[in-house]
This record gives structure tokens, C-alpha cells and sequence, in this order.
């Protein structure tokens, strides 16, 4: 796995390297040797926990980290994003996605995206892993809703498609309310990953923040996930639950 | 010696009686210019004549001062003191500069609205390779011109840092205009981070320094106020542009520390003078980001000049000053104290001083204007499109509706009405104005390009307007006069009476979910070349603003006579302060050979790409 994330890093770096040359709007009178006048081409990073949380439904307790990373300038950048969870008790877990993205402006609000993802397991069961291409958009959407999607290829060939939206209500400048929802939808099932054609599950979410500071922002809140159609009946079939609601609380941090 | 040089016969007894009575402050502050304890003549220690030339000789450094009641480390003075000290010069004879670096860093110094040959104008890249640590660069120019202007940094973010001071240019011949007292006020501000840090807020958390955001209690109060059906629609259209009304300064006062000459509101900043003195203030505003609303509560001002340039004197209560630009005004102080009231645009801050009849007296300090949100009218959608907005107004009609085509007055109306859009002033004329006719541009159609600037611009003005008469947003609470650039007019109009040849349009775009800045979408690091402009030819330069935010647009090297409809006496600028969704255009006589910096004045926008080199060939 990682060897593959390496390949796709180095590729990426190449394409961000790719199209930077000399600013070329100096005047007729610039001696080659001379500094730029300005410097708005610069390399910008940041890395954003976004969800750092622990959930309880009755008496599970798991886990959950979303994170994201990006290095680059305005228009292309590498983007890393993994979402995963780990039940408490029996410390097992899942790597739901660790991608590995070239990321394009190709509109003031939009990037296409694209690049590898993992998917794995961890703990008592026999591990497994699966790697998928992606492709996909993440920006802002008209009425301030934060979007991330994406279509992915695995190994294997099976097609499914992601949806991510956030909101965000300010309650007052620093007490924000944020939604958020997402779901999966399947064009095969792949029992081995308890994915069943068609819609796989709707997840519903509202945390409450309070931001110290823009970087810093513990929240609490509820969650609510519910498995559909063929996954569902999966799940019955495997004993785990077709829905789940916990209460939340976690942490959002950027730096 | 420089005293005989001195232009104006203004009582030179009487500054050295201000400096001395002022001697007790300098105490206690060493690190205060001369300026600021009231001694504009050039008895700088640092200022030299010779051979009809006059000589200053400058060393940049990093010196730790305490600002307010915090130490900082990171200040750059000049000779020691932040602001950096007053250049006096003198039309018609020499200026030598001689400029020493003592950082770790290089550095450069550019004379603001100085005329002056482009090697000489001190922008590294541009017009000279900088000024190394260690290195000494002489700047020599003949001094052209006359008035009010400021120098600074074209380095980095070196400017946010304190490396900026006034010039005053005296005239050849005496001006028309009588006052007793002369002091400079430079307006700036501060920030106790490293500005590479403020920078990088800006780049990867778009609002970081805004804590005015609308939230759920504001819609719920446009409800209230409009009903449902307004609030909605008003949200809607915000929503659907993913734009913020509350989008008014990048860099607010949750970051930043506002002094007026180098000395927060606490430390008081105060101009002594005698009874029955009138006293000439020079305005600059120094700030790297901050648009100020100055006013002097109680006192009228008589505007004598703008951009150090002579206008018309025009009474006014108050002026916004855009980041750059200077004015000269004349007030007469009716109390023992006055005080200089200065608050940043988003009224998220402000600085204070005080013009006093002695050391320690005090005016009350007035609050700040109520917060406020942008109006349609920034959206640049003007005349039909603004219909849309009429469905906000509950009070509104269809007559006011139909004639808000083309009619600007009229299609602030009903922004007016709901108590949240930039609201017109309208003013007395001053009593000799000439009629204003239509500015040359207006009603034109106007181009985007194939993408609409692509991604550099997240929104572009559809029908933008010329707002001259319009003294922008923040001002509806209020009802005294506010001065806007209609009333700036000329003395005599300027010598170059042709009429335009060629006509240059730049659009001013930006991002601000990637805070990416430019003119037409393209960064200077994006386009493929200089403006061209032509030596000798009579140029129209027209601006149309598809931003959210107000731009100081700045061009060196000439001047640029904004058509503000006051047909040859229009006033001529270094800077002009573009609203959002508005146009403006100006004539400028090319006739400065060399290459010129063009870029908006926000530090932090100029550094994220709005920059462009105007090549004169």
C-alpha cells in the first residue's frame, strides 16, 4: 500500500512542479537577475482534522477520525484524505479511505480531483485491503454547502460513488452548528466489504462547536446512520445493525 | 541652511514653541518621529542641503519599541523612530536619498505619487534590484511637483511592519491657503504577528479576521424587518453567489492595533495649538489593509487637497481615506480639544488622537458607526438587475422601480429604505462647483473575456456603475456630510487638454475562498507580459472593480485624472479606491519612458498576485 501512495505523491509533486515557470508579466527594463516584485505563487499548506470524535450508541463505543491535508498553490495542489473508524472495545477497525489526490482548480469554487485510495482493515479479524482509483469534485456549492465527491474504481473493478455536503449556522461568531451528511451508492456488491448494490447507507450529523480560535474547536453532537437495500439486508444476514445513533463528541483542529 | 529654505512664512516660532512645550512627551517616547511631537521643519539631523540639493541620510533597521503597552521586536524604523521620520523637500530643486540597509534583509524604499525618473522609484523587480543588507543605494531625483505624499517599503510585507513615513513637498511658489499650524498624520496598522503568518490566514482560512459573519439571529432579523419573503430572497441571492455582506476588510481589529503617527488611541496622539489657530492636517493613510473613516466630531474640515494634489476647497464632516491616499484639510478648532477620530471601515476598530490647546486635555471619543453589510449595488448588478432587490423593500413601489434604470440615485433607494445597502449621501454642491456632466464610460457594455476570468474571479460585475458620488458602505446611521470624489475637483485642470487616443480596461477579480487576487483573473505571476502603454500618448485607463471588496488602485510614475464628471477640472490621483461592482475610468498622460509598478494597495492582495508592471515604451 504504501509503495503505491508513494508512486501517486511522486506523481503528483510532478504535475504541482509542472507549468511553474519565471513570472513572465515584468517589464521591458527587469535584468534577469533581479528579485520578483512580488511572490503570489508560493507553496501553501495545511492540514485539517475535521472530526476527531467519540461515539456511543448504547454500548458501543468507537472511535472516528476525518482528516485532510493539502500542499500546493492556489490552483493545484496534492490532497490527502482519510476517514476511519476503531471499536473501543475489541480495537478493531476500519481504514474507510486513505486517498491520495491530485488536486485542479477548474473553477473560482471547484476542484476535480484525482488520484489512488486505500481501504483497510485492522484487529482480531484476518485484515483486508483494497485499492481504488478515484476521480472527483470538492468545492463550494451555491448557498455555502461543502462538498466533497468522488467515483472510485477498485482493483477488483467494483464502481461506487461518495457524497459528502457540510453546513455550517453560525449561532454567533464563534458557536457554529454544523450539518452534515453523506452517503455511498454501490454499482456491485462486494460481500467481502458488506457493500450491496445500490444505496448503501444515508449518514445525518449535527455537531455543535465552540471555536477558541479559528484552529481550535472541541464540539458535541449526534449522529445518525442508517444502512438501505441490499447492504442492509447483508447486515442482517451478518448480525450487525442496520442503524445506529450516537452522541458525539470530538474535536475539529487545523494547522 | 534649511531654515532659510522653509517655503511657507508660517511661524516658525510658533513650531518651536510647539516643540517645546511638547518636549515633555518626547521623554518618555524617544522613538516618536519628530513629526509627531510637531516639528515639520527640517531640522533633521539627518537632512542636509547642498548645492540646491536636499539630503537625507536614512538607515532602515529592526528595533524593538513598545507599541501600546505590548514589546515588539519585529518594528522597521527608519533612523530609529515608526513611523519612519519626515522628508521635507522642496519644487524645483534636488532630492538625495541616501538609503542604508542595516537588516538581514533587503529592502527598498518607493516615493509615493513622488514624479521621478523609474529607476528612482524604488520597486525591487521593477524599477532596481533592491537594496541589500549592508548596502547603501542613492536615490536622486529632481523634485517636480508639490504637497503631501508618504514613502515606504515595496519589500515583502516590510510596509505592515512600520517602514513607512510622510513627505511634504513644499511649493516654489506660495500656495493660496492660510493657516497658522501644520501637522502630519499618518494612519496605519499594526499587528504584533509576523505579517507572513497574517498572510497565510488569509491564504488557507477564508474570513480568519472577519468575526462579523452573518448568523442565524441576523436573517431571523431581516425577517423581522422585511418578512419572510424579502429575507429569503436576500439570503438567496447572497447564497447562490457564495458571497458575504459582512465581507468588508480582510484584516480587522481582532488582529490589528490602529495608530494614528505611531501611537495607539491609549497613548493619545496629540497636536497642540493656540486659539484661533487655523491648522492644516496632513492625512496618509499608511495601513497595509485598513480603509479609515476619519472625522473630527464637532469640527468641520475643509478639503484643500487630495493625493497631495490641490482641489477645490470643499467643507466637509467626514472622508474616507483609502489605503494610500492622502488629504490635506484645514480646521479650525472651536474648544480646548478635539478629538481625531479614525475608525476602520468595518468598524472592527479605531485610533484616536487629539488636537489640544494643551498637553493632556482630552475630547470625548465618540463610538463607532453601528456594523453594517454591503448592498446590492456591490454586486454589481446595476440598474434592471436591481430590480431583484426591489422585492426586499417592503416599502418600495414600482414607479420608484421603473425609473432605477441607469439612475444610480434612485437605485440606492430602496437599499436606503431597508437600512442595509450602501447607502448615497447626497450632499450640498459646493457652492462653485461646476455641473457635472456624465462620466465618459457610463452605460457602456462591458466584456468578462470567454470564462469570465476564469478562476481567479468568483464573481464579475455585470452591470457595473460609476459610484463617484457614493461615499461607499458603513455610512447609513449617519447624517452629516461625507466627502466622496464628485466633489474633488482641480484648481485650474491640468495642462494636457487632448482627449483620449487608446483606451486600456482592467478588471479588478478575486477569489477569496483561495484568496487568489488579479487584475482580468491572471496573478502576475500568470501573465504572459507588461501593460504596454505608449510614450506620448493621451490614455484612457478605465477600471471595473468584479470584486467584493474596495481596491486602492495605485500607478506609479504618472498621474491619473479621474473623469468624475467635472469635465477638465477633474482631480488628479496616485490612488484611486474602486467600490465593489463599480467602474471608474482616467485619463493619464503617458509620458514617463521606463517600467512602472500598477497593483492594488491592500499589502496582502498586491503579494497574492493583484500587481501588474506597466512598461512605458
Amino acid at each position: 500500500m504504501m509503495i503505491r501512495i508513494k508512486q501517486v505523491t511522486g506523481i503528483s509533486l510532478l504535475m504541482l512542479a509542472a507549468g511553474t515557470s519565471a513570472a513572465a508579466g515584468t517589464g521591458v527594463q527587469a535584468e534577469p537577475d533581479w528579485a520578483l516584485p512580488v511572490h503570489d505563487d508560493k507553496v501553501f499548506g495545511q492540514i485539517l482534522v475535521d472530526r476527531l470524535e467519540y461515539q456511543r450508541d448504547g454500548n458501543d463505543e468507537i472511535a472516528l477520525w476525518d482528516a485532510q491535508a493539502w500542499l500546493g498553490k492556489d490552483r493545484k495542489r496534492l490532497w490527502i484524505e482519510t476517514e476511519g473508524k476503531t471499536d473501543l472495545s475489541t480495537e478493531s477497525g476500519e481504514i474507510e479511505n486513505f486517498d491520495v489526490q491530485y488536486s485542479y482548480r477548474l473553477d473560482a469554487f471547484w476542484d476535480i480531483q484525482t488520484g489512488l485510495g486505500a481501504q483497510s482493515t485492522f484487529g482480531a479479524d484476518p485484515n483486508r485491503e483494497r485499492y481504488s482509483a478515484i476521480i472527483g469534485l470538492q468545492g463550494l456549492a451555491p448557498y455555502w454547502f461543502e462538498v466533497d465527491t468522488n467515483l472510485r474504481v477498485t482493483d477488483d473493478g467494483d464502481v461506487s460513488y461518495d457524497l459528502e455536503a457540510e453546513y455550517d449556522w453560525l449561532l454567533t461568531q464563534r458557536l457554529i452548528l454544523q450539518g452534515r451528511g453523506e452517503t455511498l451508492v454501490a454499482f456491485s456488491d462486494v460481500e467481502e466489504w458488506g457493500v450491496g448494490t445500490g444505496i448503501n447507507n444515508i449518514g445525518l450529523g449535527l455537531r455543535l462547536r465552540y471555536q477558541f480560535s479559528r484552529e481550535f474547536a472541541p464540539y458535541i453532537g449526534v449522529s445518525y446512520t442508517r444502512y438501505l437495500g441490499n447492504t442492509k439486508d447483508l447486515r442482517e444476514r451478518g448480525g450487525e445493525g442496520v442503524d445506529a445513533s450516537s452522541f458525539v463528541a470530538g474535536v475539529r483542529w487545523w494547522f | 541652511m534649511s531654515q532659510k529654505d522653509v517655503g511657507r512664512r508660517l511661524s516658525r516660532r510658533r513650531l518651536i514653541q510647539g516643540s517645546a512645550a511638547m518636549g515633555l512627551l518626547a521623554g518618555f517616547d524617544s522613538m516618536m518621529p519628530a513629526f509627531a511631537r510637531g516639528r515639520l521643519d527640517n531640522s533633521n539631523v539627518y537632512h542636509t542641503v547642498r548645492d540646491g540639493a536636499d539630503i537625507y541620510d536614512m538607515t532602515i533597521a529592526r528595533t524593538p519599541l513598545t507599541i501600546g503597552s505590548r514589546v515588539s521586536s519585529q518594528p522597521i524604523t527608519i533612523n530609529g523612530t515608526l513611523p519612519a521620520p519626515l522628508v521635507r523637500l522642496k519644487q524645483g530643486r534636488e532630492a538625495i536619498m541616501r538609503v542604508t540597509n542595516r537588516m538581514d534583509e533587503p529592502t527598498s524604499i518607493h516615493w509615493h505619487g513622488v514624479l521621478l525618473p523609474f529607476q528612482m522609484d524604488g520597486v525591487p523587480g521593477v524599477s532596481f534590484p533592491g537594496i541589500k543588507p549592508g548596502e547603501t543605494f542613492e536615490y536622486r531625483f529632481p523634485v517636480k511637483q508639490h504637497g503631501t505624499y508618504w514613502y515606504h517599503s515595496h519589500s515583502g510585507f516590510q510596509e505592515q511592519l512600520g517602514h513607512y513615513g510622510p513627505i511634504i513637498i513644499d511649493p516654489a511658489e506660495p500656495e493660496p491657503v492660510a493657516y497658522e499650524r501644520e501637522y502630519v498624520v499618518v494612519l496605519s496598522d499594526w499587528t504584533f504577528d509576523a505579517p507572513g503568518d497574517v498572510f497565510r490566514n488569509l491564504k488557507v482560512a477564508e474570513g480568519y479576521y472577519n468575526y462579523n459573519q452573518r448568523t442565524v439571529g441576523d436573517f431571523f432579523k431581516d425577517v423581522e424587518n422585511m418578512g419572510w419573503g424579502a429575507a429569503w430572497s436576500k439570503a438567496d441571492m447572497w447564497g447562490k453567489m457564495r458571497m458575504s455582506p459582512r465581507d468588508i476588510l480582510d484584516v480587522t481589529g481582532s488582529e490589528y492595533t490602529y495608530l494614528m503617527n505611531g501611537s495607539p488611541s491609549a497613548t493619545n496622539w496629540t497636536g497642540l495649538f493656540r486659539p484661533g489657530e487655523k491648522i492644516r492636517l496632513r492625512f496618509i493613510n499608511a495601513s497595509a489593509m485598513t480603509f479609515f473613516d476619519v472625522r473630527i466630531p464637532g469640527l468641520p474640515m475643509t478639503v484643500i487637497s487630495a493625493d497631495g494634489q490641490p482641489v477645490r476647497p470643499v467643507e466637509t464632516d467626514e472622508f474616507r481615506i483609502g489605503v494610500a491616499e492622502t488629504y490635506d484639510v484645514i480646521v479650525e478648532p472651536t474648544d480646548i480639544a478635539h478629538t481625531v477620530f479614525a475608525q476602520s471601515q468595518d468598524r472592527s476598530g479605531f485610533v484616536r488622537g487629539t488636537l489640544a490647546s494643551r498637553q493632556g486635555l482630552e475630547a470625548p471619543v465618540p463610538p463607532m458607526y453601528p456594523r453594517t453589510e454591503r448592498g446590492m449595488a456591490a454586486m454589481g448588478m446595476g440598474a434592471m438587475d436591481m430590480k431583484g432587490s426591489m422585492k426586499m423593500g417592503s416599502d418600495m413601489d414600482m414607479k420608484g422601480g421603473m425609473k432605477m434604470a441607469g439612475d444610480m440615485d434612485t437605485a440606492h433607494g430602496p437599499m436606503k429604505m431597508n437600512g442595509n445597502g450602501e447607502k448615497m449621501t447626497k450632499m450640498d454642491a459646493p457652492s462653485d462647483t461646476v455641473s457635472l456632466s456624465a462620466v465618459p464610460t457610463a452605460g457602456r457594455p462591458i466584456s468578462h473575456g470567454p470564462d469570465n476570468h476564469g478562476p481567479g474571479a468568483a464573481m464579475v460585475a455585470s452591470k457595473p456603475q460609476s459610484r463617484l458620488d457614493d461615499p461607499g458602505v458603513g455610512f447609513e446611521t449617519v447624517n452629516h456630510r461625507i466627502l466622496t470624489y464628485s466633489q474633488l475637483q482641480s484648481i485650474d485642470g491640468w495642462p494636457d487638454k487632448r482627449p483620449a487616443e487608446r483606451e486600456v480596461e482592467l478588471h479588478l477579480t478575486g477569489n477569496m475562498e483561495r484568496y487568489m487576487w488579479s487584475f482580468d483573473g491572471k496573478k502576475f505571476s500568470e501573465v504572459d507580459g507588461p501593460v504596454k502603454f505608449y510614450n506620448g500618448e493621451r490614455l484612457r485607463l478605465i477600471l471595473v472593480n468584479d470584486s467584493m471588496m474596495d481596491h486602492p488602485i495605485h500607478l506609479h510614475g504618472m498621474w491619473m485624472e479621474l473623469e468624475t464628471g467635472a469635465g477638465e477640472y477633474r482631480p488628479r490621483k496616485h490612488t484611486i479606491s474602486l467600490k465593489p461592482g463599480e467602474r471608474v475610468s482616467a485619463l493619464i498622460t503617458v509620458d514617463a519612458p521606463g517600467d512602472w509598478a500598477f497593483h492594488c494597495h491592500l499589502l496582502y492582495h498586491m503579494e497574492a498576485g493583484m500587481f501588474r508592471v506597466v512598461s512605458v515604451v
